[in-house]
């Protein structure tokens, strides 16, 4: 039986990398569920009032749009619209060749990772630095994120010493602090080069204009102090409709993400810097991103659009800890990857299979800051990939069971006739899901129809006139 | 998913749904069930048509099939008793997946409807019929694995709460207890190698805990569980509840056995 994407890629993943990811996510999912519960009573209370808040926002975008457009533009932002990920890079591009600039600072942002923003820039000879620590990480070695939150979740520290050690930024140290002392002493020098700062946003509010980023190295504040214009790529799910939701918000991500309080950096932005401060953008851009979010939204998918990118569904999601990020062959891996990836996509049916790369076990749902019910996208997502019939490997043909699950004389046929897989030898039964299960593990003997007929045939059934036994 | 706190009508007149798992394979679960019940003064029905919730085809993605056994599934359990199943998963199936696929069908009523009167066995008896302790008696240390499927329902309350009220049981708890154990239905046979990875350290976990049993309201994570523990020979009892209920009521001579 032909094999999964997703399932080949864990037959031949690297130990020490599925043993990093799994640590790892087992960490950062104790720590979620000891921050949660460990200050609030009823979490999934909060849970649900977040996801009742973005469920709003995503569905009323056509209002809160157009009011955080007036409100940035107040503010002295300049706003733009990108259809897809192409012309959000092109604004960039277009937006740095009027200031003559060639160097960027970058904080880390997803749907920059989304529209590829430093490839296409560094493709036209501009230099653009990751700051983000993990994200400087996979750009030395030219790899990918794996993980939303915790892009290295896959290297270990023995890793990025030898990385840093190859880049020349001193000899081979594995000590995390010794680590982060060189990044950020080299990461210093590119800060003051730089013209422009780009970030993304963890939240904008449609009712200030404010624009809201978390971080824990403060790397987004130094993209913004010494840079002269700071342009946010914000996907336009991101809003939310008043100041006052922040405060559900930023309670919810800091301890789904990190198992945080709070992050250590919570900066709100309303605008480029005012005369009466030393330091800051003089310029300022925030570019909304399409690229495909209002086709979700009109699809029986939309509540993935709630998303805030806390990362705590992959986190614990037992395919994602057997799989790792990459197996996932997009930006967005994990649970929410499954859903939103083949959304995201040019062509549906490349993706088709991420959402069959679940259990169903609803980990995902049950951890999920905003409530999303993921495994019921997923089925969504599989019956349309059914429907507009994309093959997909490994799954057993349905049809003739459904036939004979609706014909109760065939079904009680196959009960019987069942008996004749303990007959032969397993390895002859010339069914490949059969197969697919007896190569890992055992099967129960056969008893198809022996409860029926012990049911049938027993000499004295409990009839509702006999007296009730007692109840204890 | 789904969290119901519902009270049953009263009539005591159950229709059981044995599914698909104990009738191939597992009659005594379904055994146990019947007996269960019925010394709780219910008079157990068998629909004779039965044959299965719905849930392969509907997790498989091929929603078209899976309606077509869900039509046949409300026709079979028409009625007004209550349906008693011994799965959390398959009950799961009729509570919140039925529902799911239904939404835009002409028929989702009737779905709804049976919906509205379907329970797991251990939500049945402590939520349905009010007993909040179960009697008898069963010497052992046990496991219990918390379905994924009755995530979000009462069953998982309700299954530990009758296992810790056994005289002589106790519940032994394990690491990622919160994990899936890896079966998922078709799941476990179209990502064999994901699957048996969950798995492994599904029963490492627990084996860790030194149980005398591994018990579960669900046969198809017990059906995959015990089949990587027989292949790798390891020795670990697979007991669903139902049979622990049962047994205490034989240990304790409440019934016969
Ligand atoms: S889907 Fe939910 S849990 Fe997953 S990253 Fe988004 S907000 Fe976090």
């Amino acid at each position: 039986m032909s094999v999964q994407p997703i399932d080949r890629y864990v037959e031949r993943i690297a130990p020490d990398v599925q043993t990093a990811v799994m640590e790892n996510s087992i960490t950062a999912t104790q720590k979620r569920h000891d921050a949660l519960f460990g200050d609030y009573e009823d979490p999934d209370k909060i849970r649900r009032i977040a996801g009742a808040i973005k469920q709003h926002t995503v569905e009323h975008l056509d209002r809160y749009l157009p009011q955080a457009e007036e409100k940035l533009k107040a503010n002295g932002v300049k706003v733009h619209w990108a259809s897809d990920g192409e012309e959000a890079n092109r604004i960039v591009f277009e937006i740095m060749r009027s200031k003559k600039a060639t160097k960027v600072v970058k904080s880390k942002s997803m749907v920059s990772e989304e529209t590829e923003l430093g490839h296409y820039l560094e493709e036209r000879g501009m230099e653009c630095v990751e700051t983000d620590l993990g994200e400087y990480i996979v750009q030395i070695d030219n790899d990918h994120p794996s993980h939303i939150v915790k892009p290295i979740i896959h290297k270990n520290r023995q890793d990025v010493a030898r990385s840093f050690e190859r880049e020349g930024l001193g000899e081979y140290n594995d000590d995390p602090e010794v680590i982060t002392h060189r990044a950020r002493k080299h990461l210093r020098g590119k800060y003051m080069e730089a013209d422009v700062g780009i970030t993304g946003a963890n939240f904008v509010s449609a009712e200030s204009g404010r624009m809201l980023l978390i971080t824990n190295e403060g790397n987004s504040r130094f993209c913004l102090a010494p840079t002269k214009v700071h342009i946010a790529m914000v996907g336009i799910e991101k809003l939310v409709p008043k100041d006052r939701d922040l405060s559900v918000m930023l309670n919810l991500l800091a301890r789904s993400a990190t198992g945080q309080r709070l992050t250590v950096y919570t900066e709100f932005i309303s605008g480029p810097k005012s005369a009466a401060q030393p330091d800051g953008p003089e310029e300022m851009h925030l570019i909304f991103l399409d690229n495909r979010r209002t086709q979700v939204l009109e699809s029986d998918c939309r509540e993935i659009l709630r998303c805030i990118r806390c990362g705590a569904c992959m986190n614990v999601c037992p395919v994602y800890r057997q799989a790792s990020g990459f197996a996932y062959r997009s930006v967005y891996p994990g649970p929410l990857g499954a859903v939103l990836s083949p959304l995201l996509a040019s062509k549906f049916a490349d993706y088709a299979d991420l959402p069959k790369a679940s259990s169903l076990c609803g980990a995902c749902n049950e951890v999920c800051p905003v409530d999303i019910p993921i495994p019921d996208l997923l089925l969504r997502l599989r019956d349309k990939a059914k429907v507009e019939g994309i093959k997909s490997p490994g799954t057993p043909p349905m049809g003739m069971w459904a036939t004979m699950a609706s014909k109760p004389v065939l079904w009680k046929t196959a009960l019987s006739a069942g008996k004749m897989m303990d007959f032969f030898p397993k390895s002859m039964i010339p069914v490949p899901a059969f197969q697919a299960w007896y190569k890992k593990k055992d099967l129960p003997e056969w008893h198809g129809k022996r409860f029926r007929s012990w049911m049938a045939n027993r000499p004295n059934p409990k009839k509702n006139d006999q007296p009730e036994a007692s109840e204890k | 998913m789904v969290n119901l706190k519902r009270k049953s009508p009263p009539g005591k007149k159950i229709q059981l749904m044995a599914t698909c798992l104990c009738d191939a394979f597992f009659d005594d679960v379904a055994k146990a069930t019947v007996e269960v019940l019925e010394y709780l003064g219910c008079e157990v029905i068998f629909p004779d048509g039965q044959t299965c919730c719905g849930q392969p085809a509907f997790n498989g993605g091929d929603w078209a099939s899976s309606r077509k056994v869900v039509r046949h599934t409300v026709e079979v359990f028409r009625g007004e008793e209550p349906v008693v199943i011994p799965s959390g998963s398959c009950t799961a199936m009729l509570l919140h997946g039925t529902v799911l696929e239904f939404e835009k069908e002409t028929d989702r009523k009737q779905v709804a409807e049976l919906a509205s009167r379907s329970w797991e066995l251990t939500d049945y008896i402590v939520n349905g019929l009010g007993i909040n302790e179960w009697p008898g008696k069963f010497d052992a240390k046990v496991a219990f694995h918390r379905s994924c499927h009755t995530r979000g329902s009462c069953s998982g309350e309700t299954s530990l709460q009758l296992l810790n009220s056994i005289d002589g049981m106790t519940v032994v708890p394990f690491g990622g207890g919160e994990q899936c154990c890896g079966f998922g239905g078709t799941f476990s046979v179209s990502f064999p190698n994901t699957s048996e990875g969950m798995g492994k350290l599904k029963i490492a976990n627990v084996m860790e805990a030194q149980p005398d049993i591994l018990t579960s309201g669900d046969m198809g994570c017990l059906m995959h569980l015990g089949g990587l523990v027989d292949r790798h020979n390891k020795e670990l009892q697979r007991v669903h509840i139902a049979q622990i209920l049962r047994d205490a009521l034989q240990n304790g001579g409440l019934i016969e056995k």
